[in-house]
């Protein structure tokens, strides 16, 4: 765990169309490098890695660690050109023999799950199924998941979005509007919050699972009714790390029919990944609490630690942000005991990184890439 | 089974939470917002204000308070109190009449509407018939004689607004009265003037619009007298005898009007037009008083010349050869002069002008010379220059209290030592618990100090930064530089000065360490200063540090305002708070945050760049640290700037909206060329349209560390805690973001005997990043029994207990969204309470306050005060963060009263109404300062021998310095100690005697205002 931080010496300066490749089967390392623009075909791939790690008698599974950290598989010409186009600089490359292979290596949060450090970063519900094996959904991150099915009404729908390590923007607008709400008295017009837009490309659209015009119910199991737009917007805002809306659909042809499989996505958008792991959504969000479903994945990064005492008394301690990056990785590395219940997840704190172009502009080139902490961890 | 738990109902603690919060707005502080009508009662000695948004206040001695809301809203044009009642009318502009009364109600009086009324005319007449000008209570007390825009004059009976149609005064009657002579014109119009004979209750004169003045019998109904005048009518005065009427007229005129007792017709003497001989402007009101010497008063509204002065609002004040216009910065609403009150007496011995102006109340003492201004206890126009932020300061230390009055005496030292004239009722609140401080920070560079201990907010003293500052214009003001043959002989009084001379000198936070006298105030062009109370006055150099906040960030251009440039050599300054140290920050944008150490000798500041620590013992630079990130340069440009560029986006996507269409348009095959342009303009229009039309629409977005002004510093906090290591504490210097980031630096201040050697040392021990990101508003550092830590020198002056420095301390972290209770030395999240994601608000202030129990005495707790942005006011407890009690006070959309909260450490907050106004809230039950007074008249007025001068009231006065009293009032508080006052023979005895020695002086008004009060009491409670 306290593995201290060391830096590569031989990447310092990278070729731009080279990608440097490292690939670990078992505890065995191996450094090649591929063509960024024409990185070849998956069956070359594969065969290049079980020749170099002499384990072309057995079947492998290879996976690779995208830039946030996540476990990906390797098992296309897609995937794989987008594993060396997106390798930033280094792509790293993981083996497992197929029938060792964990059923849930894949996937956000993976890696960290793996070595047990840290806390889960999504909660998958604590009873997971073990052995079912859903063919594809689980080698996609999922982004959005329609949960609590059996127990909300079936006009409505509930849709957890998962902005975590991604970088796609929430990417929608909501708006006031007049609900009609069917009362003893007949028919009522109510103030409603609605989604007015969405953003092109946004997370929210590439759900498929929200449109325009759908009435907001709920944000994170509060209700919306008698709250302004601004409060509304406060408090998607406020959740927006993981947001579950509940939105009456303004086209309500694609409901979800219930006692049919829960998970079926809106079927308005086929990369909709629901329910990646197949588990029955409803355990996700039964009985629905905003304390529970906050998970942990709120944690602050908490950077400790002496500055160098000399620049402190010269009067003017500070320092361009970000200058002294390894330096201050390697605190936050050090300091990670496995007590921390505040999960100083490395996964967050490289994708806090990577959000933060304070960090990346100013990094030194190939200061800090060659070992993520990812891999060091 | 959480939420259940959460909300979880336990007894004891809900008893224990009504012992501890309480909500109530008790009292507002400062100037009515757009005052429109003046009321006075000689008798009660009560000054009303009417507003008009529908308002009454009520006025009397310090502490005596009372407010009405008219349930209209409509603006209040007229008041007027009964003669000789604790009652008034008030008039509306939507001509409706409203019947006040202060009805005492378990020994405190109340201001309650008993009646209103419409005047209605038949069926069939014009609205304007009904349209009261004048309102004449008359001495009788039943009758309200009401002058209308037809020239009638209505009887109306009280209390119940009954119209006595026999009585009415119609236009035609008194036509049909006037002698052949003088009905040849057509002289009435409205009525402008009803005034009583003072002499006579039966006689009472008629004021008509177009000159004519008639003086009506009311019992014989015929005229007795008239006075034709051939200028426009606006007011008209009598003089106490009753013997001679004086009427002012638009053409700026004035005239007087022997009134002989017989019918033959008099010649008027000569009318004056005192600022001739050029046109003039209209004098809307005179008042020609009386004096024991002889010659009379004249003060008079208006009459300036129209070419050269007519802009100006004047009220002229000649008496024995001297002459004077008071010159007011706003409009004046009215004015009113106080003067003997019992009406019996020879003569009106003028002694205070009360003038209402749009933003102030001005009094001028008519009795010393040169007519003096008297300081206002109340009613303080606070916003004189606009204030920009506010501080406040709980429980001063009474050694630090004194040498602020004694700095703020020496510079009242121009105003009249006249005690406040206007004194009726009596305040029956308790003494202030403690003596409280409110800073309000002005838009002109200054900071002033007002007692907030009581009901009354009092000037105590006002403190200038513009000094230190060279500024286009000169400090020692030209405004009295007033010639001596001068004409008119313009005199400006008044506070009020909207006018900033640079936007930059203003004060945007203050800190005062009670302690020690100690004070920083940071302003709007990044300047910090530290100042010192000194009781003498000094001739000092201001030393000059510049704080370079961007460090070695480079390719960034300020394209704000410059920062201000410092006066060059020693400074000249009055006793007082004396700055000694300006710090710049670079680049100059507005301090947003300020932290005063006076232990340790330690000022922070932050701006939207940075913040910085300064060591003003030493007077060095402890260092600077930049919080702003690379891509933020919507920071850098600067607060100007910004607004411009919010004008310019917006008029450039409106272009770009047309380009678009335009360009979408000229992409179809080419029409006309005409046809392009037209269909390009209306395609705009459509636009425009769509535009307003289309719905309010808000963004859903996470916040990111790329947003602008994450980088601004919200707060500032100091503290000595473990921050390092659990052995050992040290200082620390806490700084909140507005991008979620918490920033800790562990000092070294080098101990007290080697301050001047060592230099104090910093590092960054610690940075948080909170992962929702929202703006950190506070920071709060709690000791072992999670109490929050003593401010510096709190514990040194034995007030407060040393925090626990043995168990663990903990980090309170308040963003607008959540709070955050972290474990120290090492930060691991403990509790949360996630206020945003729950309710939809969030924190705009948030202050740690001391509630104490109502019923146990000794018993309190430390909680949170927290404002949200939907102007909700909730506490929040500490160290389990769970909501206690939450009451909404401010409306939602009053987004500068939510800006403008300040909470003080024991429940009680502020904030602004309007530009002028404070409102005063408590949380608290135990801390409650609210106006309780009582005001009532003697019913057996009439039968004591009257008040000759000020010789009764101030036998009244010695009475209760005599002691006799007093002792009662310590025992029996309330309704009960005017009997003993009366009990006490040796009281009365010594009452009896002053009686008999005449009149007095007023050097013992504040006696005398005290005294009135129990007078009147006495009387009511017989």
């Amino acid at each position: 765990m306290n593995r201290s931080f060391h830096k590569s010496q031989t990447l310092r300066f990278y070729d731009c169309s080279a990608v440097e490749v490292k690939s670990k089967f078992g505890a065995e390392f191996r450094r090649f490098s591929l063509d960024r623009h024409k990185p070849g075909k998956f069956e070359d791939f594969y065969k290049l890695m079980v020749h170099t790690h002499h384990i072309s008698n057995a079947e492998v599974t290879i996976g690779y660690a995208d830039v946030h950290g996540d476990l990906l598989p390797i098992n296309n010409d897609d995937n794989f050109s987008k594993a060396v186009s997106s390798a930033s600089p280094l792509l790293r490359v993981f083996i497992q023999k197929r029938e060792e292979a964990d059923h849930y290596s894949f996937g956000a949060g993976a890696l960290s799950r793996k070595k047990k450090a840290l806390v889960t970063l999504r909660d998958e519900g604590p009873r997971r199924r073990a052995h079912l094996r859903i063919g594809v959904p689980r080698d996609f991150r999922p982004v959005s998941s329609i949960i609590d099915v059996d127990i909300l009404p079936e006009t409505h729908r509930r849709v957890r979005l998962y902005r975590h390590g991604c970088e796609k923007p929430l990417g929608f607008y909501i708006r006031d509007g007049a609900s009609v709400r069917v009362t003893p008295q007949g028919l009522e017009k109510v103030p409603g919050v609605f989604i007015s837009r969405l953003v092109p490309g946004g997370l929210a659209e590439s759900t498929g699972l929200l449109a325009v015009n759908d009435e907001v119910l709920e944000v994170n199991g509060i209700e919306v009714a008698g709250k302004t737009l601004d409060q509304v917007t406060d408090m998607m805002i406020a959740n927006s790390h993981n947001l579950i809306v509940t939105v009456k659909p303004a086209n309500q042809r694609n409901n979800v029919v219930r006692g049919s499989r829960a998970c079926g996505s809106s079927g308005q958008s086929p990369d909709s990944a629901a329910s990646p792991r197949g588990l029955p959504p409803s355990r996700v969000l039964q009985n629905f609490h905003p304390d529970e479903a906050e998970s942990d994945d709120e944690a602050d990064i908490v950077i400790e630690g002496a500055l160098e005492p000399a620049r402190a008394a010269r009067g003017s301690l500070s320092r361009p942000n970000g200058a002294g990056l390894a330096h201050r990785l390697q605190r936050e590395l050090t300091l990670g005991g496995p007590g921390r219940d505040s999960n100083g997840s490395v996964h967050r704190l490289l994708s806090s990184l990577k959000a933060d172009p304070r960090h990346s502009l100013v990094l030194p080139q190939g200061g800090v890439e060659e070992h993520g902490p990812a891999v060091t961890l | 089974m959480r939420r259940f738990l959460r909300s979880g109902h336990d007894p004891a603690r809900e008893r224990l939470k009504r012992d501890l919060f309480q909500f109530n707005k008790t009292v507002e502080h400062g100037f009515p917002h757009q005052p429109s009508a003046l009321g006075f009662s000689p008798c009660l000695c009560i000054l009303a204000i009417g507003t008009r948004s529908g308002a009454v206040k009520l006025y009397g001695a310090p502490g005596v308070e009372f407010m009405g809301l008219h349930r209209e809203n409509n603006a209040v044009v007229q008041i007027h109190f009964l003669p000789g009642q604790c009652q008034l009318i008030t008039l509306l502009d939507d001509n409706s009449l409203h019947l006040w009364s202060l009805k005492v109600k378990g020994g405190v009086s109340e201001l309650q509407e008993e009646e209103s009324f419409t005047l209605r005319g038949p069926p069939g007449a014009a609205p304007s018939a009904t349209q009261v000008t004048v309102v004449l209570p008359h001495s009788s007390r039943e009758l309200l004689y009401l002058g209308t825009e037809s020239g009638s004059v209505f009887a109306v009976q009280l209390p119940a607004f009954r119209v006595l149609d026999n009585r009415t005064i119609s236009s035609d009657a008194v036509l049909q009265r006037l002698p052949e002579e003088a009905r040849h014109r057509r002289v009435f119009e409205m009525v402008e003037a009803l005034q009583e004979h003072p002499r006579d209750p039966n006689r009472i004169l008629i004021g008509y619009s177009r000159g004519l003045l008639v003086l009506w019998d009311l019992q014989a109904g015929c005229v007795l007298d008239h006075f034709l005048s051939s200028q426009q009518l606006e007011n008209v005065c009598w003089q106490r005898d009753g013997r001679l009427i004086v009427s002012c007229h638009s053409d700026g005129s004035y005239c007087q009007w022997p009134v002989s007792g017989d019918t033959q017709h008099p010649e008027p003497l000569p009318s004056c037009v005192p600022y001739g001989p050029f046109p003039c402007k209209a004098i809307t009101k005179i008042f020609w008083l009386t004096t024991r010497k002889g010659l009379p008063f004249t003060i008079f509204q208006g009459g300036m010349p129209r070419a050269s002065f007519g802009d100006r609002h004047c009220i002229s004040v000649a008496h024995d050869g001297q002459q004077t216009a008071f010159d007011f910065t706003s409009r004046v609403i009215d004015f009113t002069v106080l003067a003997e009150a019992d009406p019996a007496a020879a003569f009106d011995d003028p002694y205070a002008l009360v003038v209402l102006a749009e933003e102030e109340l001005v009094v001028i003492d008519l009795r010393a010379a040169g007519w003096p201004l008297v300081p206002p206890p109340y009613l303080a126009s606070l916003h004189c220059s606009a204030i920009t932020c506010s501080h406040h300061v709980s429980n001063i230390p009474l050694k630090l209290w004194e040498r602020i009055i004694a700095a703020g005496s020496r510079q009242n030292a121009h105003f009249s030592s006249m005690e406040w004239p206007i004194d009726g009722g009596t305040s029956l609140a308790p003494a202030p618990p403690q003596r409280d401080l409110l800073l309000t920070g002005h838009e002109d560079g200054s900071v002033r100090f007002w007692d907030a201990s009581g009901v009354c907010l009092r000037l105590l003293y006002r403190l200038s930064t513009v000094r230190v500052f060279l500024t286009d214009t000169d400090p020692s003001g030209s405004l009295h530089a007033q010639g001596e043959d001068e004409w008119p002989p313009l005199r400006k009084v008044g506070s009020f000065d909207p006018y900033s001379d640079d936007p930059r000198l203003g004060i945007q936070k203050i800190f005062l360490c009670k302690y020690s006298g100690y004070l920083a105030v940071a302003g709007t062009a990044g300047q910090v200063l530290v100042l010192e109370l000194n009781d003498e006055e000094a001739q000092q150099v201001v030393e000059q540090v510049e704080a370079d906040l961007l460090q070695d960030q480079e390719g960034y251009r300020w394209k704000g305002h410059e920062r201000l440039c410092a006066r060059p050599g020693p400074v000249h300054f009055e006793p007082g708070f004396q700055p000694f140290v300006l710090v710049q920050c670079q680049p100059p944008a507005v301090v947003t945050s300020l932290a005063l150490h006076s232990e340790w000798r330690l000022v922070a500041f932050g701006t939207s760049h940075g913040f910085g620590l300064f060591d003003h013992q030493q007077r060095r630079q402890v260092f600077v640290k930049c919080t702003l990130h690379p891509g933020d340069q919507l920071a850098l440009e600067g607060p100007l700037s910004r607004v411009k560029s919010l004008k310019k986006s917006l008029r450039q996507s409106f272009r770009r909206m047309r380009r678009s269409r335009v360009s979408s348009r000229k992409r179809q095959p080419p029409g006309l060329p005409g046809e392009g342009q037209e269909a390009g303009a209306k395609v705009e229009r459509a636009g425009l349209q769509n535009m307003e039309l289309a719905p309010v629409q808000r963004k859903i977005e996470a916040r990111s560390a790329e947003d602008s002004f994450t980088g601004f510093v919200r707060t500032l906090y100091f503290a000595d805690t473990y921050l390092r290591d659990s052995s050992r504490h040290c200082p620390s210097l806490w700084a909140g973001t507005n991008g979620g980031t918490v920033y800790a630096f562990s000092l070294r201040v080098p101990p007290a005997e080697r301050r001047m050697d060592e230099p104090v040392r910093a590092e960054q021990a610690k940075e948080i990043q909170l992962m929702h990101r929202a703006p950190v508003v506070g920071i709060v550092v709690l000791d072992g029994r999670s109490v929050p830590l003593p401010e510096p020198l709190e514990v040194a002056h034995d007030l407060s207990k040393s925090p626990d420095m043995q168990g663990s301390h903990q980090l309170l972290v308040v963003s607008e969204e959540q709070f955050k209770v972290f474990t120290l030395p090492k930060v691991s999240a403990k509790l949360k309470l996630k206020l945003t994601a729950l309710e939809g608000s969030r924190v705009r202030r948030v202050s740690v306050a001391h509630f104490g129990s109502c019923r146990a005495e000794g018993y309190g707790e430390h909680h949170l005060a927290v404002l949200t942005n939907l102007g909700d006011i909730q506490v929040v407890s500490l160290p389990l963060l769970k909501p206690q009690v939450r009451y909404s006070c401010i409306r939602r959309e009053d987004v500068s009263g939510i800006a403008s909260c300040v909470f003080t450490k024991y429940g009680q907050g502020f904030y602004l109404i309007s530009p002028s106004e404070f409102e005063r809230f408590s949380l608290s039950t135990k801390w409650l300062v609210e106006p309780r007074c009582l005001v009532a008249l003697a019913e057996n007025k009439k039968h004591r021998p009257h008040r000759n001068g000020a010789g009764p009231e101030k036998a009244l006065g010695r009475a209760r310095n005599s002691g006799g009293q007093s002792d009662g009032e310590e025992r029996r508080p309330g309704p009960v100690m005017e009997h003993a006052l009366l009990n006490d023979e040796r009281v009365l005895k010594e009452i009896q005697s002053t009686l008999e020695g005449g009149r007095g002086s007023y050097g013992d008004w504040h006696s005398r205002r005290v005294a009135v009060g129990y007078s009147l009491t006495n009387g009511g409670a017989e």
